[in-house]
């Protein structure tokens, strides 16, 4: 296996008096779909915040491509999905993202690249302010696309979005993956595991298990993510 | 920093703000409909109209800018834009500059517009040259998003936001000698008043007005205006923060 893209190791995060991340340690491959997965509140946001280097961290450390995370060379080289769709509600699509491109040096045919890949080719001279969220979340998720970045940290981007779209995005995924990208998906949806090469399971700032989706079933016993993720909680196998 | 991302963050502001041409025609009209009103108010007494006209043709973009840069800058910290921009290939300096760029211009629309209406129509007078206001009007506008982006940092809604407005900015217009000469305050709101950039922005404004004397003190005024704008603007890159808790 190739070197790990984003490597954390003993990472220790407080937030507001709250332990979010405890003694995290792990590794994210390239050219694989990795899933962090579990409850919200688990800690899943704080480790892609730190990931992109936006998070103040308190014990620990996490290297992006060899380098401390938030390095300013990282910055054109990682993309970032936030949870909340960080977009301009007063922007069209087209102009949120070209916007973007400005700043990335990403030239104007990756911009209608990355609208068409979120399927909101329709909708690109709407202004965001009102779309629905299912839209917002694919503006934001166009942006974190932009110029083929080599890792693309995505928080829950595929949240409240109807079947047929969240199976073209999760197929798009693997496609840069294929191309050798790095992604980090989180989601709390246990269904969305089994779209992943790799999967992180994060609860109440611990990592609880890793293991490739069918590695971890076969671990448990259990026939489905749901289950696996009950039995690692209860019973501590 | 980069004139590209600059040039791009001015664009994408100046943008944003068409798409509200509400707050556009408040922030054009609303200081010709006061300037037409300070007219009247003193028809009974021209000479005060035409005192404090000038001066206060320079102060308005202060204001509006001020109120302008503190709400869209609490929208970028709120809605998590200013986190994800800190996220990309951009200094602190290219979103401020950007912000710059575009609130100056629109400062000099806002400025000419006023005072075509203000010299034009209403027959105010300056001893000192017209463009020397607009300059300064602009270089007020600049110093009220200093202060407006500065202050966004310790506001966390849009409510509070509004609020500094009474609280940082009439103060400094009650003060900067506007209303009452600072010369008779009593001593310890001659002191206060030294330490308000507003204070130095209004003089030279009102030196403009009065056709001099452009001396030392001027300067003093114009240095001390750009000064502090600078300041502000370093204060408010501090509050930018790529990391947060």
């Amino acid at each position: 296996m190739s070197e790990p893209s984003i490597r954390v190791e003993g990472l220790r995060v407080v937030r507001g008096g709250k332990v979010a991340l405890d003694e995290v340690s792990l590794e994210v491959a390239p050219g694989i779909v990795t899933g962090l997965l579990g409850p919200s509140g688990g800690g899943k946001s704080t480790l892609m915040r730190a990931a992109v280097g936006v998070q103040r961290i308190d014990a620990g450390g996490i290297t992006v491509l060899g380098r401390p995370a938030g390095s300013p060379e990282l910055r054109s080289r990682v993309g970032y999905r936030t949870q909340a769709p960080s977009v301009y509600g007063d922007l069209t699509v087209r102009e949120n993202v070209h916007y973007f491109a400005r700043v990335l040096s990403v030239p104007e045919a990756g911009v209608d690249d990355a609208v068409e890949t979120v399927g909101l080719g329709q909708e690109a001279g709407q202004v965001a302010g009102s779309l629905s969220g299912g839209q917002l979340a694919r503006v934001a998720l166009a942006m974190a696309l932009l110029g083929e970045p080599e890792v693309l940290v995505l928080d829950e981007p595929t949240v409240g979005l109807d079947p047929l779209l969240r199976r073209d995005l999760w197929d798009t995924f693997h496609a840069l993956a294929d191309r050798g990208a790095t992604l980090l998906v989180s989601s709390h949806v246990m269904d969305e595991a089994d779209r992943c090469d790799e999967l992180l399971l994060l609860r109440e700032g611990r990592l609880i298990a890793t293991g490739t989706p069918d590695e971890l079933r076969r671990r448990t016993g259990a026939a489905d993510l749901d289950s696996v993720f009950l039995r690692l909680v209860e019973g501590g196998a | 920093m980069s004139l590209r991302v600059t040039f791009a963050t001015a664009a994408r502001v100046l943008t944003q703000l068409r798409r509200d041409p509400r707050t556009v025609a408040l922030l054009l009209l609303v200081p010709c409909v006061l300037v037409v009103l300070l007219k009247e108010i003193f028809a009974g007494e021209p000479q005060v109209f035409q005192h404090i006209g000038g001066p206060l043709l320079g102060l308005f973009p202060f204001i509006s800018m001020f109120l302008v840069t503190s709400i869209t800058m609490l929208r970028e910290r709120v809605s998590g834009t200013l986190e994800r921009l800190m996220t990309l290939p951009l200094h602190k300096l290219d979103i401020l500059g950007g912000y710059a760029i575009a609130f100056a211009l629109f400062a000099a629309v806002q400025v000419t517009l006023v005072s075509v209406v203000a010299f034009g129509l209403l027959g105010l007078e300056v001893a000192g040259p017209k463009w020397a206001v607009v300059l300064l009007a602009i270089g007020n506008a600049l110093l009220g998003m200093s202060l407006g982006l500065f202050v966004s940092a310790f506001a966390t809604t849009e409510f509070q936001a509004v609020q500094f407005m009474p609280a940082l900015v009439f103060p400094q217009l009650l003060l900067c000698g506007l209303f009452v000469a600072r010369t008779s305050m009593a001593e310890w709101l001659q002191v206060i008043s030294a330490l308000l950039p507003l204070t130095y922005a209004y003089d030279a404004l009102a030196k403009v007005a009065a056709g001099g004397p452009y001396g030392a003190r001027f300067a003093a005024d114009v240095a001390i205006t750009i000064g502090a704008t600078v300041l502000l603007l370093v204060l408010g890159a501090g509050t930018l923060r790529r990391r947060t808790p």
